[in-house]
């Protein structure tokens, strides 16, 4: 699986990606957390606001910082 | 362009139905006006149609979802319903004054609109336009 974060480092972007590793963690299952910085990335997405969250190519949330237990039902249905 | 949510303003999207009558059209040309002019940020509708996952988190994610109809068919709306998201402003361009198929299509409609929106009317006064000029435009569309 292949977690994707989009933001440009702020830190609601590295909260993001904190809670994505707990949610990781929690769950015990092998991801790939990357972080995607370069604006052109971003925009790719049609993502209009960051942080976002992208769990195998599929945006699940942006705007705002997902909860550790949402990364984790999202991941779920993924799995 | 993207916006980081770092900086606490408040993220508001824009929708355009954007059809192919002339009411859409002014509807496409206000959206862009709104966003040149800083009220707000045109995001593709077609993109949401298009099950675009960015787009549709973008979506609910946003404080504020304006959607702009050039008629009472409400593609914008209804496109933005069709995902769960209710518009906080709605606005159709024939309670605007505009008539479809019979609006000619000019920067100064444009502007009117624009304002109208920017304070939150429907319409009080009707823009001027020169009906009937432009008359066929729109009567090919059947459906929006």
């Amino acid at each position: 699986m292949k977690i994707e974060i989009l933001g440009m480092g702020c830190p609601k972007c590295k909260k993001t990606t904190q809670n994505a590793q707990l949610a990781i963690e929690e769950l015990g299952i092998e991801a790939e957390i990357v972080k995607v910085e370069e604006l052109d990335k971003i925009t790719e997405y049609g993502v209009m606001m960051t942080p976002a969250l992208v769990i195998d190519g599929e945006v699940k949330v942006a705007g705002k910082i997902p909860s550790k237990q949402e990364i984790i039902s999202w991941i779920e249905v993924k799995k | 362009m993207e916006q980081c949510c770092c900086n606490d303003t408040k993220t508001r999207l824009v929708y355009s139905c954007s059809g192919c009558a002339d009411v859409g059209e002014i509807a496409d040309q206000v959206a862009r006006k709104l966003t040149r002019d800083g009220y707000g940020k045109m995001t593709c509708l077609a993109s949401i149609s298009a099950g675009i996952s960015g787009t549709i988190a973008s979506a609910k994610g946003a404080d504020e979802n304006v959607a702009i109809d050039g008629c009472s068919v409400a593609c914008a709306r209804k496109t933005l319903e069709n995902i769960g998201v209710k518009p906080t402003e709605a606005y159709f361009l024939t309670d605007m004054y505009l008539e479809k198929g019979k609006t000619t299509v000019s920067e100064e409609i444009i502007a009117v609109v624009s304002e109208q929106i920017k304070q939150g009317i429907a319409s009080e006064v009707p823009p001027k336009q020169e009906q009937g000029k432009n008359k066929n435009a729109g009567w090919f569309c059947g459906s929006c």
